[in-house]
């Protein structure tokens, strides 16, 4: 039972951060209707920025505190801009091109992106610690850390606000006017490319807080840790219903338990003979089942016939 | 004509190699009511998406309160008055009755402007104060043209363009819009009515337009082109 709570914690908690990639990738699909197979790596760039600037900050001797602040806030804007930049340059050229071509030029600028931070910041393994002590605190025989409490609670508070944004707000209405029919927005005055860029900024920030939140969890950061991240939150988006908010945030959370209490059982489960490092196995066992039994996910509507 | 509110000057549209515009030239008056009929692939639906600037046209002239039309996007046209609602509506079928006539008031930024003209386009249409909350998608083919006729007029357009508001609405129910038509054009709306229904658009407009394959074959006052030959034998079926 103890080990039962445990990978309940673990899986919320990684759950937190795939969900939040999870958003971003359903968000530019939702208007574009394009899988931004980038948007993994922009989690590591935030990662990486976040560690840079930590680094710095913290070898200034700002406040430990502010350094964290301070640098989640650079990896926030680093990322918008890139958001921002990789639409502009690499997928806005290709609006109205068959859907083949974005989705490679996307594989594309995944590559482009590994390899600009393999080359900035080499191949090895980054440590990545916060400067305060992470206190552990027991419930009932599980573990849970400073970090994962302040993971949970943050990408709840994200998520509510973001879903505000989106369902209270002009802008809000805008990007959902848009992701249902883009020629009556701009008959409404809506400047669609504006809209579009925003959608991309707002999932980059997501990215970027989710790459603090995963590097400050594992305590690690690496030029190739975006790509099966990256993968993972898409399966996500998939199993709750891509193109659907409250799907991306169902689908994280829910991936992350399933991937947790696989890992957690899978010794037991087969008499020791496959062991937890099969834990990535998981996701991509729950990506081929939607796919095959519920394509549209398990918030989504039914699929449109496209021509 | 007194106070030009838009003229088109030889106005040519392509779409891939085949021209569904080949020069058509047309003026409305400030506060007119003007029609422009047609069968089906005239080129009425191109015309209006050209004027909403949906569509760029290989040549001609488009003149809107004396200035060029012609480099302005269609997002930024809304907010200079101009404002289709569009063949099939265009309604956001995920958003409540309330979020789409508030995304017709997208360009605008006063609230409580706003907040007056929902209540004002509610008056007009009681029938949509009552489904307010409810999903567009959930409501009746002319409940969705109220949505987009009330979502239109909430943009507080000089120059309203309506394409086919009758398509595929009970008699009744075309009826009232047509209705509703007559009195948006009584408070000053200028108007340019798009529609198959040939008899009644010309019965509500003040004048008219024949286009036939890409051209303007006809043109006059609305009384005079329902009672012309022309007109009786080809959409009046007379």
């Amino acid at each position: 039972m103890e080990i039962f709570f445990q990978q309940i914690i673990n899986g919320l908690v990684q759950g937190s951060v795939y969900a939040l990639v999870a958003l971003g990738y359903t968000m530019v699909y939702g208007i574009l209707g394009l899988i931004n197979f980038a948007h993994g790596e922009v989690v590591m760039i935030g990662a990486m920025v976040a560690l840079a600037a930590l680094q710095a900050l913290l070898a200034a001797a700002i406040a430990p505190v502010l350094a964290v602040l301070l640098s989640l806030m650079a990896a926030v804007a680093v990322c918008m801009a890139l958001g921002y930049g990789i639409e502009r340059i690499a997928y806005r050229p290709l609006r109205n091109a068959p859907r083949l071509a974005p989705l490679i030029t996307a594989i594309g600028v995944s590559i482009v992106l590994q390899n600009l931070a393999m080359m900035i910041w080499g191949r090895e393994y980054h440590s990545f610690t916060l400067p305060f002590t992470n206190d552990s605190h027991h419930l009932g025989g599980a573990v849970m850390n400073d970090v994962q409490i302040v993971i949970v609670i943050v990408a709840l508070l994200i998520m509510a606000g973001l879903m505000w944004l989106v369902h209270h707000t002009r802008t809000g209405r805008a990007m959902r006017a848009v992701a249902e029919n883009p020629a009556a927005a701009t008959l409404m005055g809506v400047d669609i490319n504006r809209v579009i860029s925003v959608t991309f900024m707002l999932g980059s920030a997501l990215a970027a807080i989710a790459g603090f939140m995963v590097s400050a969890n594992y305590g690690i950061v690496h030029y190739y840790m975006g790509f099966m991240l990256g993968l993972k939150a898409f399966t996500a988006a998939v199993l709750g219903g891509i193109g659907n908010l409250r799907g991306a945030m169902v689908g994280g959370v829910l991936l992350g338990l399933i991937e947790s209490l696989g890992a957690g059982y899978i010794g037991d489960l087969t008499g020791g003979f496959l062991g937890s490092h099969y834990q990535d196995v998981f996701a991509f066992f729950v990506l081929i089942a939607v796919l095959v039994f519920r394509p549209s996910g398990l918030l989504g509507e039914k699929l449109a016939e496209r021509a | 004509m007194a106070n030009t509110l838009l003229e088109v000057l030889d106005l040519k549209v392509s779409y891939g190699g085949i021209q569904a515009l080949k020069g058509i030239s047309l003026t409305i008056a400030q506060g007119e009511l003007v029609t422009l009929i047609g069968s089906n692939g005239a080129g009425k639906t191109t015309t209006l998406k050209a004027l909403a600037g949906l569509l760029h046209p290989t040549s001609g002239k488009l003149h809107y309160q004396e200035q060029s039309l012609l480099h302005i996007p269609a997002h930024q046209r809304v907010a200079n008055g101009i404002s289709l609602v569009p063949e099939g509506r265009g309604i956001f079928a995920r958003l409540t009755v309330e979020e789409n006539l508030l995304m017709g008031a997208y360009v605008r930024s006063d609230r409580a402007e706003t907040a007056a003209d929902l209540e004002r386009q509610y008056a007009l249409f009681p029938r949509l104060a009552e489904r307010r909350t409810q999903l567009a998608g959930t409501l009746s083919g002319g409940e969705q043209q109220m949505v987009a006729m009330a979502r239109a007029l909430m943009s507080h357009p000089t120059l309203l363009m309506l394409d086919e508001p009758s398509m595929g609405l009970a008699p009744l129910m075309v009826e009232k819009i047509f209705e509703t038509i007559r009195d948006i054009s009584v408070q000053g709306v200028t108007i340019l009515l798009v529609e198959q229904n040939a008899k009644l658009a010309l019965e509500a407009a003040q004048r008219g337009y024949v286009l036939e394959s890409g051209a303007i074959t006809l043109s006059g006052a609305a009384s005079e082109l329902l009672g012309s030959d022309a007109v009786q034998r080809a959409y009046l079926g007379a």
